[in-house]
């Protein structure tokens, strides 16, 4: 590795650091932008009450202040304690949650890559022939229905027609449905990616070179058109992360998952701020590390890049 | 001297010189048409684009036409008449089944316009919440791409033509807002503008629409515009460095003549490729937040609050998640394909 | 015998638009040792040509007709596994752009090594050490250090050495050269012809030179063969093409050299276009371009006639000189005869 690489992988990160504080510092503004704060409609408070909460929850500070007290507690992973389930920290109600949907989406990321890039080096393989229009025709449609269409038409007919898996996501058996929703949209992408890439890759001259040496089909295509193909599909993965932590949102609604996308709704209908915020963080974290990791990974495998 | 002997029969006048009439007579060649022309031709031919093309056109006069002449509104729960005792027989109605008092009046000679999709749980008309949530995933999806296309292209022009420290800093700052993970500041922001929207817009027209709506516009206001700023930059960029800049610096014209003459015009098709790309991709987002509960304020109906509501009764009502599930996913699905026919068309870098 | 016969043979590409035919029963051979040149424009045919003997025709590309014999055994039709064991072991083929002809992810010892590992016998240490012989053959200097690195660390005169390397690892009895030099700088083509020309020398090997320089022809080829819209013009050997050209399109190349002698003068390209290879005209493909096509230019292909021994070509323009010079006599529909 170069000083090149390195200078670009040190400027990278900088900016990574840089957007979480942004995001942090977004959110927390944002949050407390709200007129009223977040007792207001509380039927059950009396104003001496609410008073007495504010100073708890130290919401009758200067908003500096709040916001520095706020920033160090942060790094040391304290997010604080939830505003209305009581007597739960909001980064235990995180973890708890990315129990569950970090097993969701890991699951659904490999599946959809896995599955993803085998279709498509088939469909460019067989371009054009009846293999290939097929596997367009259903990539392009996944592609285009939103997801939680996909995953209500799955629950209706899985679940409640045909009763082929249960409907809640307690048993294992009822990960089954939530995981392909998830998994649906990433992996149509991954293989029209895959697929436009080998095809651009097949075309190449140096694939031509490698024939006139005399080297075999099979040969090409998993050592010389494979390797290539891949590292648009590569520069994916982050962007397919941040999917599939939004698209997990709708995911966990529809089949009652109790992961880290459900807490969030909630916590924003619950107007909930600690934890607005610390999930917000959490998840806003979590894409910029994949994003950087995924640059850097891509920079790392293909020596030509040179990236402003 | 060798005498050849030729075995077929040729007149001598054969090996006249040709006249270059009859040469053009062996060349034909292919007509050629401007870079529009080829690109619309080829547009036409495409008949899955020319489909999904006619589909947008009928979805979106239907929502703008049909709301105008159909008996039933999106709001209007039938069971309910002020002063009158609530009629329960409106509510969850299946298609084409009528409540007593439309029984009642049928019997009686009259006309009753039926429920094509039924009713929902409080006695609305189906069809026509379908058509409303339809004319609202077309409006936000068409505004709000209107907005990013205005926006993104005002700062891409401006930085990729004044470049310096002006492009530094905007693009500084376009790094930072699309590394920033859009759905959740989109949610974020929302449920807050919501809050703070709702006693602004109070008493103006814009309260019908909500304030989640508007909301909305402004959050893709603020954050959507990156990638066709991006993209307008790189044209300008590269648009620069052609000859014909120079050539045209050289006979004297000013900056702004230089950009509205020659240069935004071929940015055009990657423009209108993009913008239309935009579109579904804004419907996406409008009917997610919808479903999430963090869209439309009821009663206004979206495609995707109908689906979510749907769930409920899911296995004794099917159908109400189904046809707001089909219509969305065919308008996006036909805008979609409309936009990769554009790109097909149009896309210089394609071509052969 | 000679080491390759190439017979009528006829390719051809079938796009949406329709059929192709960029070549056009094309026929030639090749004997140990020479090196024989293909000329013509772009889209001549000169390329698939190559690209047809060795079958690494692109996708919608075919051979559709006539024969490839190398040594006097069949190509077309012998099946790949039949092809694997030609390509790159007895004809190897160099491209015209080094730069995107060599695969960016994989170093140039890999890439060496792969085509000697191919075809050789060799273990990994014998084709590294093989690699690094020919890296040395072509010029190339501190080949130790070159063998780890990447293609695009690389100028362009280097690549076209290591793609000359890689072709010449195996042995083969042909080098097809596919304009090698022209996408290089003036003087790095000079070096590469004269590498080229030392290391034919060397080991031996024919080679077919496809190109449209006509001072590449002159200092290298024994034998030339001129295209034009995928048929053969006119095919001799070097001196007699260049003293004595028999086929309009031919003249109208030499015509086109500036030389010492008609310098100041205006140049003479030839005049129009290159055909439409979907529109191929009934007569002589080269008629609308040519200053002195004839009625019969129009209607009729010209057969290809014998001049003399080492000179064939395919232009009216030779039978109207004769019957001019009283070499020859038409005998017309009266049955009479006419001497013009």
């Amino acid at each position: 590795m170069n000083s090149k690489t390195l200078l670009y992988i040190a400027k990278r990160i900088l900016l990574a650091i840089f957007t979480v504080w942004v995001v942090i510092t977004v959110t927390f503004f944002v949050m407390h932008a709200v007129p009223g704060g977040p007792f207001v409609g509380e039927k059950a408070v009396s104003p001496e009450a609410q008073k007495v909460m504010e100073a708890k929850f130290g919401l009758d500070k200067p908003l500096f202040e709040q916001y520095v007290t706020y920033l160090g507690d942060v790094l040391h992973f304290d997010f604080g304690p939830s505003l209305k389930q009581r007597g739960l920290e909001v980064i235990d109600i995180i973890t708890d949650g990315m129990k569950t949907s970090l097993v969701l989406g890991v699951i659904a990321a490999f599946t959809s890559a896995l599955v993803g890039i085998v279709l498509g080096a088939i469909a460019a393989l067989r371009r054009n022939k009846l293999v290939d229009r097929i596997i367009m025709i259903v990539t392009t449609a996944f592609v285009s229905m939103p997801s939680f269409i996909m995953g209500s038409i799955l629950l209706l007919l899985f679940s409640t027609t045909w009763h082929l898996v249960p409907a809640n996501a307690d048993t294992p058996a009822g990960l089954i449905l939530p995981i392909i929703t998830l998994a649906l949209y990433p992996m149509a992408y991954i293989t029209r990616l895959t697929r436009s890439s080998m095809l651009d890759v097949l075309g190449q001259d140096y694939i031509r070179t490698a024939r006139a040496k005399g080297v075999s089909g099979p040969k090409i295509i998993f050592g010389h058109a494979l390797k290539n193909s891949l590292i648009p599909v590569l520069t994916y993965f982050g962007p397919m992360l941040a999917y599939i932590v939004t698209g997990s949102l709708v995911v966990e609604k529809i089949f009652s998952v109790p992961g880290i996308g459900s807490a969030f709704v909630s916590s924003i209908t619950k107007r909930d701020y600690p934890l607005i915020m610390g999930t917000t963080i959490f998840l806003a974290v979590l894409i910029v590390v994949m994003n950087l990791i995924t640059d850097i990974l891509y920079k790392v495998v293909d020596p030509r890049i040179n990236l402003e | 001297m060798q005498k050849k002997h030729f075995t077929f029969h040729v007149d001598l006048d054969a090996f006249t010189p040709a006249s270059d009439e009859e040469k053009e007579y062996l060349v034909q060649m292919r007509p050629s048409s401007t870079f529009f022309r080829d690109g619309v031709k080829r547009l036409l031919k495409n008949k899955v684009a020319f489909v999904s093309f006619i589909f947008i056109v009928v979805i979106t006069l239907s929502s703008i036409f049909i709301p105008m002449f159909w008996p039933y509104s999106y709001d209007d729960m039938l069971g309910n008449r002020p002063g009158e005792p609530a009629d329960m027989s409106y509510n969850n109605l299946r298609p084409f089944e009528y409540s007593r008092t439309e029984q009642a009046l049928m019997d009686e000679g009259e006309d009753v316009m039926p429920h094509i999709f039924g009713t929902d749980a409080q006695g609305r008309d189906y069809f026509i919440r379908v058509i409303y949530g339809t004319r609202i995933s077309l409006a936000v999806g068409f505004f709000a791409s209107i907005i990013v296309l205005v926006i993104g292209t005002l700062v891409g022009a401006i930085s990729g033509y004044f470049g310096g420290k002006v492009d530094l800093i905007i693009m500084r700052l376009v790094d930072i807002i699309y590394s920033l993970p859009d759905m959740l500041m989109v949610i974020l922001l929302s449920a807050v503008l919501r809050l703070t929207l709702d006693p602004v817009i109070e008493h103006t027209p814009l309260a019908a629409v909500g304030s989640n709506i508007i909301s909305l516009f402004i959050v893709f206001a603020l954050l959507y515009w990156v990638s066709m700023s991006r993209l307008i930059r790189g044209q300008i960029l590269s648009l620069r460095e052609q000859e014909y800049v120079l050539s045209a610096r050289a006979t004297g014209a000013k900056g702004g003549w230089i950009i509205r003459k020659h240069l935004i015009p071929n940015c055009i098709s990657v423009v209108i490729i993009s913008a239309a790309l935009q579109i579904p991709s804004a419907i996406f987002t409008e009917s997610y937040l919808s479903f999430l509960g963090l869209g439309v304020d009821a009663p206004m109906p979206s495609l995707g609050s109908l689906a979510n509501d749907a769930l409920n009764g899911l296995a004794t009502y099917p159908y109400r998640l189904i046809f707001p599930a089909v219509i969305i996913s065919l308008i996006v699905l036909s805008l979609n394909l409309f936009g990769d026919g554009l790109r097909d068309a149009f896309d210089p870098k394609l071509n052969n | 015998m000679a080491l390759l016969e190439v017979n009528h043979l006829q390719t051809s590409f079938f796009t949406d638009a329709g059929e192709v035919k960029a070549v056009n029963d094309v026929s030639f051979t090749l004997d140990r040792g020479k090196v024989l040149g293909i000329v013509g424009e772009s889209g001549s045919g000169k390329s698939v040509t190559a690209y047809s003997i060795m079958q690494i025709l692109a996708g919608t590309g075919k051979i559709v007709g006539g024969s490839v014999k190398l040594d006097g055994q069949e190509l077309v039709g012998s099946g790949e596994s039949v092809m694997k064991t030609v390509r790159g072991n007895k004809i190897s083929i160099i491209f015209q752009d080094p730069m995107t002809s060599l695969n960016p992810t994989y170093t140039i010892g890999h890439q060496l090594m792969e085509a000697i590992m191919l075809h050789t016998n060799r273990d990994r240490k014998q084709a590294y050490d093989r690699a690094v012989e020919m890296l040395r053959l072509v010029n190339v200097n501190d080949p130790e250090k070159r063998m780890k690195q990447y293609p695009f660390e690389h100028s362009g005169g280097m690549r076209q050495r290591v793609m000359i390397a890689m072709a010449l690892a195996c042995e083969p009895d042909i080098l097809i050269a596919d304009e090698p030099t022209t996408a290089l700088d003036v003087t790095i083509q000079a070096q590469i012809l004269e590498l080229m020309g030392q290391l034919q020398q060397e080991l031996g090997m024919a080679i077919i030179m496809i190109t449209h320089d006509l001072g590449v022809v002159a200092q290298m080829c024994d034998e030339v063969i001129v295209m034009y819209a995928g048929s053969i013009c006119e095919q001799g050997t070097a001196d007699e093409i260049f003293y004595n050209p028999c086929h309009e399109y031919t003249k109208g190349l030499m015509r086109s050299i500036p030389t010492a002698d008609t310098a100041g003068q205006k140049l003479q390209p030839i005049t129009g276009t290159p055909i439409d290879l979907l529109n191929m005209p009934e007569g002589c493909p080269f008629a609308p371009r040519c200053d002195n096509a004839m009625k019969i230019c129009i209607h009729h292909r010209a057969e290809r006639m014998r001049i003399n021994d080492d000179h064939a070509a395919t232009c009216w323009m030779n039978v109207k000189n004769a019957v001019d010079k009283g070499e020859m006599i038409i005998e017309n529909e009266e049955g009479g005869e006419d001497n013009g």
